[in-house]
C-alpha cells in the first residue's frame, strides 16, 4: 500500500464483503419451522444435493449496511453532479417517479395475475404505447424490449420476418460509420452482414455512398438521426426514399430521440421501426447500467410481426394481453417487459405532457448549442475544435486532434483531469470517426450556470496543460483510487473473490 | 405541470445571444420543413407533481397485488421476502443515478459490486466465471444458445418440453435470426428423460438446454442429462432457480457448460415481471464467449486495489459486429439487489431457507393431494414449486378461491401445456406460512366442491 495521502477515500483498505465474512455472524433470522420437520432426505435425495453450500459472507446486518452505503459513496452519481455523457442523455431522474413505482399495486403485482385483476397496469401499459407512438409517429408499439440494444434486436428480427414473409431472402444491413456498436452487433446476431456507409463532409449520411450500396440484397438500414455526431440529417427523406426504391426497412436507433420530441417525428422522416431507450429519453436511472427499457413502434406494414404479447382494448373498455398474433416473431424475454420501467416513464409523460416533452427537446438543444458556443471561445476552441461547424441537436462532438499536438496531452487526459474537477467527462473516443473524440450531452436539466462553470474548467485544465502537461497525464489525483491498469486486469482476469 | 427545466426568459436570451442566432427556431435550420411537426402532439396536457401521483395510485389500485391476496403463484417470479436493507442501499443516489461504469476511478463502488455480485453467482453455480448480469431468465438462455452458437455454429438447440414456456418462445425467436432451431424433447413422470435425450441430440446440436427444477417444479437428474448433450458434442445449458441452488447439486458439480437464470427471487420486487436481472455463468472455456459487462480486479498508479471493466475485447463496442453479444444497458441494479439478499441471507440462511421451502413446498403438495379431486402431475422431488393435475375447471376453482378466500392458487398451465387442461401450478415461498397452506387446502377443496358438486368442507 502506497503511504498516506491525506486523502480519507484512498487511504481505506478495500475489503470486499466475502473478506468481512467471519463464522457465526449472520443477518438473517429464519421464520420457526410450522409445516413437520421431515427429513430433507426423504424430500430430497443427497444425490440431487450440492456437495457443500456456497460460500456466501457470514456478516451482520450493520456490516453489510455499511460496507454498501461505504462503496456508494466511491461512487460519482447523476444526483450529485453535471455527467455530459454523450448518446446517453443524463438528464434529472424525477423522484416521485421512485415513489410511484414503489407502491405496492405495481411492485408487487405477480407478472401471471390474471387480466382482470391487472387492468391498472393494463392501462398504464396501454397509455404509455399511445405516448411512444404518438412522440415516434409510428403507430403500432410493443413494450418488450429490456433495453435500447435488445430493441435493436427486435427491430432487425422484424425485418427479417417481414421480408420473409414475402419470400424475399436478403442478407445485408447497412450502418452507417459513426454507428454505435450495438448496431452491427445486432445484426451479426440477427443473421445479417454488415456494410458500412461513410459519413459526408458536412457529417450527414454520404448519399453517393448510400446509392453505391443499396440493392435488393439489402434488407435495412440502421441510423439515428441526430446522428451519433449530434446532427440531423437534412436528407433523410431522400435516404428513406432510395431506401425504401429498394425495398428495404428504415431502422431508427432511438437513443437520440431526446433531440427531437414534439418537433419531428421518426414516422414522419419515413423509418418503419423505433426503439426508444426509456432510461435515456425518459428518465429511467440508469443504476449504474441499468436496468433500462427499449420497447419499439412500427409502422403498419411491420405491425403484424410485432413480439407477444401487446396490450389491446376492447370494446368495452377492458384491456388484456393479446396473445393472438399468428405472424408474429414470437417473444424476446419473459412475460411483459420492464414494467418497474414503465411505470416511471408513464408518469414522466404524463408530468410533462405534449407541450413538456417539447419544450424538454427544446431545451436539450438550446443547452447544447450554447455549451458548444462556450467551447469555442479562445483557450478551449483550438485545441477542441467542434468537429462539425453547424449548428447542433442535443449534443455535439469536439476533437482533441489539436489539443494532442499543441498541449500534449489526449483526450484521455483531459477526461482524467475532469474528474479531480468534480465533472464526469463526456463519452470519450465515439464516434471513433473523429479523432480523439469527445461527446458532449449537457441534456435540458442543466442550469446555464452549470454549463458555464463546465466551460471554465475545461479552459483551467487546458492553461494548465500549456504550463505542464504531466498534471493532466497523471490525473486524477483526488478521486478513491488513480488511473487504474485495465491492460493487465485484462490479461490476467480476476473476476472473482478467491476463496480459501 | 412539472418540467423538470431551470431556463428563464434572461437565460434565453443570454444564450441565443452567444449561440448568435435570433430566435430557438433557428437552431432547428436542418430539419426540412416539410417533416416539422405543425401541430401539437396528441397527447394530454402535463400535470402537477401530486395530480401525477394520484393518477398513478389510482392505476395501482386497479391491480390485485400480492398485498392483496394469499398468492401462489410461480412460475419463474416468486414472492420472496425482500429485506429492508435492499430498498435502502439500492434508492441512494450513488447506485441508482450513474451509467455503466465508463469512469472506473468515479465508479469503484458499482465495479465492486459487480465484482461481489460475480463471486456470488461463481458460488451458486459452481462456475468458473459470471458476468454482471443479462437482462432477464428467458433471454438469458437464448444468451446461451448464442454463446454456444459462436463456439460450435451447430444450429439445433434440443430443450427439454419443461423448460419456461417464455424461455423456449425467446430462443424461438432469437435463434431464427442466426438461423437455429428449436427440438422438443417430452417428459416422462414430470422430468427430462436422458435416454430420449440421447436419441434426440445429434451432431447439429449445438445445445441442450434444460430447466432447473423444471417448469412443472420437478428436480431434473442433470448429471445424466449432461452427459447425454456431452457424448454428442453439445454444450449443455442449464436455467436454474437461483434459491433452490442453496440445495441443488451445483450445475458445475453436474457437468454444466453454462448455467442461466431469472434472478428476481434475489431481492427484487415482482414488479408485473419486471425489471430483475438474469445471471450467465460459465466454465472458463467460455471466458473469450462470454457476453456483457464483467468486472475485474486490477491496481491503480500507485499500486492500490482497484476493479475496472474487463475482457472488453468481447464487446460491442470494441468488437461491433464480431462481439459475442449486443448487449449493452444490462441491470446492474437489480444484480446489486441480489447480492444484498445473498449477504443478508448469508451461508447458513441461504441453506435454511432452501430447506424451509423445501419442506413446505412437499407439505403442500401432500395436503392438496389428500383432496379428492386433485393429484400430483408427477412425484419427483421438489423444493418451492409443484404441479397438480384438477378434477374440475382450473381456471373456475382459481376464480372461486380469489373470489371467496382471497387466495391465488397459482397458474393455470393449460395456455403452455395443453396435455394438462386442468393441471396447476402452486409456487410457496417463505411468505406463505403453514396456516397459508391450509386456507388454500381449504380454499381448493371448497372450490372443486362448488364447482363438481360435491360437499364443501
Ligand atoms: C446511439 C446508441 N445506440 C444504442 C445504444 C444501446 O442502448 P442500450 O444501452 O440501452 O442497449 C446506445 C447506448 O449507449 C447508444 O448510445
Amino acid at each position: 500500500m502506497p503511504a498516506s495521502t491525506g486523502n480519507p477515500m484512498q487511504d481505506e483498505a478495500v475489503v470486499t464483503i466475502y473478506e468481512r465474512s467471519r463464522p457465526g455472524r449472520a443477518a438473517y433470522v429464519a421464520p420457526p419451522p410450522d409445516v413437520p420437520d421431515v427429513p430433507l432426505d426423504d424430500i430430497l435425495p443427497p444425490a440431487l444435493r450440492r456437495a457443500t453450500p456456497a460460500r456466501l459472507p457470514q456478516v451482520s446486518e450493520p456490516e453489510i449496511v455499511r460496507h454498501y452505503v461505504r462503496l456508494s459513496k466511491r461512487n460519482f452519481d447523476l444526483d450529485s453532479g453535471f455527467y455530459p455523457l454523450g448518446s446517453c442523455t443524463m438528464k434529472h431522474n424525477p423522484k416521485l417517479h421512485e415513489r410511484a413505482a414503489a407502491l405496492p399495486g405495481h411492485s408487487r403485482l405477480h407478472p401471471l395475475q390474471n387480466d382482470t385483476h391487472t387492468q391498472g397496469a393494463l392501462e398504464l401499459m396501454f397509455n404509455l404505447q399511445h405516448a411512444l407512438a404518438e412522440v415516434s409517429g409510428l403507430p403500432h408499439v410493443s413494450l418488450q424490449p429490456s433495453a435500447g440494444s435488445h430493441g435493436e434486436l427486435a427491430g432487425v428480427l422484424l425485418t427479417r420476418a417481414y421480408h420473409e414473409a414475402r419470400g424475399d431472402a436478403r442478407e445485408i444491413i447497412l450502418t452507417p460509420d459513426t454507428a454505435h456498436g450495438t448496431n452491427p452487433a445486432t445484426v451479426t446476431m440477427a443473421g445479417y452482414t454488415v456494410v458500412n456507409v461513410g459519413t459526408a463532409p458536412d457529417g450527414g449520411v454520404d448519399l453517393d455512398d448510400l446509392r453505391a450500396k443499396i440493392s435488393d440484397r439489402v434488407a435495412c438500414l440502421m441510423l439515428t438521426n441526430p446522428s451519433t455526431l449530434g446532427l440531423f440529417d437534412s436528407n433523410i427523406t431522400e435516404i428513406a426514399r432510395v431506401v425504401h426504391d429498394a425495398g428495404a426497412t428504415l431502422y431508427y436507433d432511438g437513443a437520440n430521440l431526446n433531440a427531437v420530441m414534439g418537433l419531428c417525428r421518426p414516422g414522419d422522416m419515413g423509418f418503419d421501426i423505433v426503439h426508444f431507450n426509456l432510461h435515456k429519453s425518459f428518465t429511467q436511472p440508469h443504476g449504474g447500467g441499468g436496468p433500462g427499457a427499449g420497447p419499439i413502434a412500427v409502422s403498419d406494414r411491420i405491425a403484424p410481426f410485432l413480439p407477444v404479447p401487446v396490450v389491446a382494448r376492447d370494446q368495452d373498455g377492458t384491456f388484456r394481453l393479446d396473445h393472438d398474433r399468428p405472424q408474429s416473431i414470437g417473444r424476446l424475454r419473459g412475460f411483459h417487459g420492464n414494467y418497474g420501467v414503465f411505470v416511471r416513464s408513464y408518469a414522466y409523460i404524463c408530468s410533462l405532457g405534449a407541450e413538456g416533452l417539447r419544450r424538454a427537446s427544446q431545451v436539450a438543444v438550446l443547452n447544447a448549442n450554447y455549451l458548444k458556443a462556450l467551447m469555442a471561445r479562445p483557450g478551449i476552441g483550438e485545441h477542441l475544435p467542434v468537429a462539425y461547424d453547424r449548428h447542433c441537436m442535443h449534443e455535439f462532438v469536439l476533437s482533441g486532434g489539436p489539443m494532442k499536438r499543441n498541449l500534449g496531452i489526449r483526450t484521455l487526459d483531459l477526461a482524467k483531469r475532469m474528474l479531480d474537477y468534480g465533472y464526469h467527462p463526456p463519452t470519450v473516443y465515439f464516434p471513433q470517426l473523429v479523432d480523439e473524440s469527445l461527446l458532449v450531452e449537457p441534456t435540458e436539466t442543466e442550469t446555464r450556470e452549470t454549463l458555464e462553470g463546465f466551460a471554465d474548467a475545461i479552459a483551467e485544465i487546458l492553461a494548465e496543460a500549456a504550463v505542464d502537461p504531466d498534471v493532466a497525464r497523471n490525473a486524477p489525483y483526488t478521486t478513491p483510487v488513480r488511473r487504474l491498469d485495465e491492460a493487465a486486469a485484462a490479461r490476467n482476469p480476476v473476476v472473482r473473490q478467491p476463496m480459501d | 405541470m412539472s418540467d423538470y427545466l431551470a431556463v428563464t426568459d434572461d437565460d434565453l436570451d443570454v444564450m441565443l445571444r452567444a449561440i448568435g442566432v435570433a430566435s430557438f427556431d433557428d437552431l432547428l435550420d436542418a430539419i426540412p420543413e416539410e417533416i416539422r411537426m405543425k401541430g401539437a402532439l396528441d397527447l394530454p396536457a402535463g400535470r402537477t407533481e401530486q395530480d401525477v401521483m394520484r393518477h398513478l395510485a389510482d392505476l395501482a389500485r386497479r391491480n390485485t397485488s400480492c398485498d392483496d391476496e394469499t398468492s401462489f403463484l410461480g412460475g419463474g417470479m416468486y414472492d420472496h421476502y425482500v429485506p429492508a436493507l435492499v430498498d435502502a442501499i439500492v434508492s441512494r443516489s450513488e447506485f441508482l443515478t450513474p451509467y455503466t461504469p465508463y469512469q472506473p476511478e468515479i465508479s469503484q463502488g458499482g465495479l465492486q459490486v459487480m465484482f461481489e455480485y460475480q463471486t456470488a453467482i461463481c458460488e451458486l453455480t459452481g462456475l468458473d466465471i459470471s458476468n454482471a448480469s443479462v437482462y432477464e431468465g428467458p433471454s438469458a438462455v437464448a444468451a446461451a444458445a448464442y454463446m454456444a452458437w459462436g463456439q460450435n455454429h451447430r444450429p439445433e438447440y434440443v430443450v427439454s418440453e419443461a423448460l419456461h414456456p417464455h424461455a423456449k418462445a425467446t430462443l424461438r425467436t432469437t435463434a431464427h435470426g442466426w438461423g437455429g432451431r428449436v427440438v422438443e424433447v417430452p417428459l416422462r413422470d414430470g422430468v427430462t428423460s436422458a435416454d430420449d435425450l440421447a436419441a434426440a441430440v445429434g451432431p447439429g446440436t449445438g445445445a441442450v438446454i434444460v430447466q432447473q427444477p423444471n417448469f412443472l417444479g420437478a428436480v431434473e437428474d442433470l448429471r445424466s442429462l449432461s452427459d447425454a448433450a456431452h457424448r454428442a458434442g453439445a454444450v449443455m445449458v442449464a436455467s436454474c432457480d437461483p434459491i433452490a441452488l442453496s440445495l441443488l447439486a451445483t450445475p458445475g458439480e453436474c457437468g454444466v457448460d453454462i448455467a442461466v437464470g431469472e434472478g428476481q427471487p434475489l431481492g427484487n420486487r415482482l414488479d408485473f415481471g419486471g425489471p430483475s436481472f438474469g445471471f450467465l455463468a460459465a466454465t472458463s472455456a467460455f471466458t473469450r464467449r462470454m457476453p456483457g459487462r464483467i468486472a475485474g480486479q486490477t491496481t491503480d498508479a500507485d499500486g492500490r486495489r482497484g476493479f475496472v471493466l474487463t475482457l472488453q475485447t468481447r464487446e460491442q463496442h470494441i468488437r461491433r459486429e464480431k462481439a459475442t453479444s449486443n448487449i449493452c444497458t444490462a441491470q446492474a441494479l437489480n444484480a446489486l439487489a441480489g447480492v444484498l439478499h445473498l449477504a443478508w441471507l448469508g451461508r447458513e440462511g441461504f441453506v435454511g431457507l432452501g430447506e424451509l421451502l423445501a419442506r413446505r413446498t412437499h407439505y403442500a403438495r401432500e395436503q392438496l393431494c389428500a383432496i379428492p379431486g386433485v393429484t400430483p402431475l408427477h412425484t419427483r422431488p421438489v423444493v418451492r414449486e409443484f404441479a397438480v393435475e384438477l378434477d374440475g375447471d382450473v381456471n373456475a376453482v382459481i376464480a372461486h378461491c380469489q373470489q371467496a378466500h382471497g387466495i391465488n392458487p397459482g397458474h393455470a398451465l393449460a395456455a403452455d401445456f395443453p396435455g394438462h387442461p386442468n393441471g396447476l401450478l402452486v409456487a410457496v415461498t417463505e411468505q406463505r406460512t403453514k396456516a397459508d397452506i391450509d386456507a388454500l387446502v381449504r380454499a381448493v377443496r371448497s372450490a372443486l366442491g362448488a364447482t363438481v358438486g360435491e360437499v364443501a368442507v
